[in-house]
């Protein structure tokens, strides 16, 4: 096939709908803890690459890379797609992304690049995502794993602080630019919530590490259980570095604050997550690390951390998994595609309806959440109907584990280490527009400066970091005036 | 990985090691624990710092074989690994010249007091140090201890040496004495803290203890450690270890350290089977 040029001509019609991606089945893969999507052939990967129109860009004229959070030139790489040309594809993804296996997993590209698509306004959008995987895990499997061809040496030198999916994009994007990277990650595994939050069924921990290893083989140096902050903290690390990018992330997890949340039972989606997916509890006893799952597993929440919770319920062996979220079925903030893989599955969904107490036994262990009833009412701040309680409508379900997934804060060791590094009221770092803080030579981005986001979203803040402080490296060291962050510190 | 400088049987159940670890040594203080995974398809434990040497590069631990975990580190010698050691975590012990401070610790419980009333002492204090264990042959850090009191007392629950009975005997009687006490500071198992809290709260002294609540990353991540403080939630690992021992709900601590009893046992029968 990819010595046989096809001609890309723009297809007569339009194929409708994106050409399949296989996957498990539901009944079988709430056995497992295998990947869902099973990924696409090549000739089909060509076949979905030829319903792509090679628009342009044009000052009016938006197309699926301007919906892309690092700019990946997507009619280029699917041109060469069409014709078979892999190699050169994922070549021109490298070029702006440094995860493409990932993202290709766990963009919310309905939103994104395939939301732009203009073959999406009558029919389904170019599967860009799908295409980006595909590219990813072929060259993970076919091409060899030398040393990855970097510029010669700048003899600048970057500290970047967590090597969740912003700090890797830094260290990638800086690695390719002749800086010398180190990366300090407090964990023992590098990936951040790629490695500790998000479930082996979306995303399979050996693609993570195999694309660190990518950036490793760019020459990046990196040093796990290193925490920042207790072992050094930034200002330490200035002493040896020209520049600091800090990326810690949201990792703090958020509470209820009802009676009976400390009840034995009852975790955050975080500890949960963090058993099965970094310790591996899913293989206890062959892992160490132990995690149980009652007959009734509650998650509290609506976002994809709480349908990773649910999903994984199943697969630890529960007999039923719900969801409690407080509004309805149409604000449910996760992806939609996480939504149908958790109903596929079995998940039930408990809408409208909201906790309000954990009741527990006499031994300490949770076994009922008191939920109450709610109703839409007057959109709020964000734009979303406020969900408002119903009087007298208590109600009562019967669980062995509750899981908090509410949200997360910022992580706040760095803030609370580094005493000019100006924060928000909700904790984030402040930062403009490149990823600069009110300390000169340091920026942020990711979860740390924006809140808990997306991955994608953080990558692209390190993609703006890594483009400041390329330039503030090589050719212009100044900073903006400190008053630019008193701004930014009170108006959030 | 971290290699094992020495290993050594401090009780035919307590296993000492130093390891090579000069950054966490060079930055470690008194009260601060580490977070050890002994091999990759191993759990991280928390075990506090039983001492640091920045001048050797090396920290010290000791821990309780009781669980797989630690047997397993109980069988490493010098020359072994451990895959991941993360530290110092935890907020260092609030050091300050109090006067006349009561250390009181028991079982493993020594090993975390002895550089915590080293440091009181370095701090100015009067140490007045009482430790305890089940028979003379379960004590530890009984000479290291003694080197760093003005005053110093043994207890034995069977009376092998020392006083015969409790720890909190020997608190009680210097309190009925009306010993000018400033600061109590205990460390050693749920139950003694909780005594000894509740022996010092109606005379209103002020109390420290260092809490062992079960932990998964020791970074404030995930709250796996939650101790409730005067009803607030509390994470052991970033607040604490050591809290005002008259606002722990010690009953929560009890109740929470046991839940994952029944994996822990399935986890040590696979690996002594294995054996």
């Amino acid at each position: 096939m990819a010595d046989e040029p096809q001609q890309p001509k723009q297809p007569k019609k339009i194929v409708p709908k994106k050409y399949p991606m296989p996957e498990q089945d539901p009944k079988e893969r709430i056995r497992n803890f295998n990947e869902v999507p099973i990924g696409q052939e090549a000739q089909t990967a060509i076949l979905e690459a030829q319903r792509c129109l090679q628009c342009k860009r044009g000052p009016n004229r938006k197309v699926c890379m301007d919906g892309c959070p690092v700019e990946i030139d997507i009619p280029v790489f699917i041109k060469q797609v069409q014709e078979g040309n892999f190699e050169e594809a994922i070549r021109i993804i490298r070029q702006k992304q440094n995860l493409p296996a990932v993202c290709g997993r766990v963009c919310p590209y309905e939103n994104q690049c395939e939301g732009l698509c203009v073959v999406g306004k009558k029919n389904e959008p170019v599967g860009i995502g799908r295409l980006e995987r595909f590219l990813a895990d072929w060259e993970r499997k076919e091409m060899k794993k030398g040393k990855v061809e970097v510029p010669p040496p700048t003899g600048k030198q970057v500290a970047v602080v967590g090597a969740g999916p912003a700090g890797l994009t830094v260290a990638g994007d800086l690695a390719k630019l002749g800086h010398k990277i180190t990366i300090f990650e407090a964990l023992q595994y590098c990936g951040g919530v790629l490695v500790y939050g998000i479930p082996e069924f979306r995303l399979p921990k050996e693609i993570v590490h195999a694309e660190v290893d990518y950036i490793r083989r760019m020459g990046v140096d990196i040093k796990n259980d290193f925490v920042v902050g207790k072992l050094e903290t930034v200002d330490e690390l200035m002493r040896d570095y020209d520049a600091v990018f800090v990326a810690t992330g949201a990792g703090l997890p958020d509470w209820t604050n009802l009676k009976g949340e400390n009840l034995n039972g009852i975790m955050s989606a975080n500890e949960f997550l963090t058993r099965v997916n970094l310790m591996k509890a899913f293989k206890f006893p062959e892992y160490d690390t132990p995690i149980r799952a009652g007959e009734r597993v509650v998650t509290i929440g609506g976002g994809n951390v709480a349908m990773d919770c649910a999903r994984t319920s199943l697969r630890l062996g529960c007999k039923e998994s719900v969801i409690l979220y407080r509004r309805s079925d149409a604000e449910l903030p996760a992806r939609r595609e996480e939504v149908h893989h958790a109903q596929q599955e079995g998940v039930r969904f408990e809408l409208l309806a909201a906790p309000v107490e954990f009741i527990g036994d006499d031994c300490g262990n949770v076994k009922q959440v008191k939920a109450i009833r709610m109703q839409l009412g007057e959109p709020d701040a964000s734009g979303r109907r406020r969900p408002v309680k119903i009087p007298g409508s208590e109600f009562l379900i019967d669980a062995q584990t509750v899981l908090i997934a509410i949200g997360q804060s910022p992580n706040p060791l760095v803030p609370m280490t580094t005493p000019d590094l100006k924060t928000t009221k909700e904790g984030t770092i402040a930062v403009d527009e490149e990823g600069r803080t009110s300390k000169k030579a340091v920026w942020a981005g990711g979860d740390i400066a924006s809140g808990a986001a997306t991955v994608i979203l953080a990558m692209g803040d390190g993609k703006k970091a890594a483009k400041s402080m390329h330039r503030y490296l090589t050719q212009d060291q100044s900073w903006p005036a400190p008053e630019v962050f008193e701004k930014l510190s009170c108006e959030m | 990985m971290y290699e094992i400088v020495k290993a050594e049987k401090l009780t035919p159940d307590v296993i000492k090691l130093e390891i090579k670890a000069p950054q966490i040594a060079k930055k470690a203080k008194a009260g601060q624990f580490i977070m050890v995974t002994p091999t990759e398809h191993g759990e991280r434990i928390p075990l506090t710092m039983a001492d640091f040497s920045p001048e050797k590069g090396t920290i010290t631990i000791a821990a309780l074989e009781i669980g797989k975990t630690t047997k397993e580190l109980g069988t490493l010698k010098a020359g072994d690994k451990v895959f991941s050691l993360v530290g110092p975590l935890g907020l260092p012990t609030h050091l300050h010249n109090f006067g006349n401070v009561v250390s009181i610790g028991g079982g493993i419980g020594l090993a975390l007091m002895y550089p915590v009333v080293r440091a009181f002492r370095q701090s100015g204090n009067h140490t007045i140090n009482i430790i305890g264990a089940k028979n003379e042959k379960l004590l530890i850090y009984e000479d290291e201890i003694k080197t760093v009191s003005d005053e110093f007392y043994v207890c034995t629950d069977d009376g092998s040496k020392g006083h015969h009975g409790f720890v909190s005997d020997v608190l009680k009687k210097m309190i009925a004495e009306n010993k000018k006490i400033d600061l109590v500071y205990a460390v050693g198992p749920i139950i003694m803290m909780k005594v000894i809290a509740n022996i010092t709260k109606p005379h209103n002294i002020k109390t420290i203890v260092s809490l062992n609540p079960i932990m998964v990353d020791g970074t404030g991540m995930c709250g796996s450690c939650r101790v409730i403080i005067s009803g607030e939630t509390k994470f052991g690992c970033v607040d604490g270890p050591e809290f005002d021992g008259h606002a722990v709900d010690f009953d929560n601590l009890t109740a929470r350290n046991r839940r994952y009893m029944p994996e822990e046992a399935v986890s040590l029968k696979k690996w002594q089977g294995a054996k």
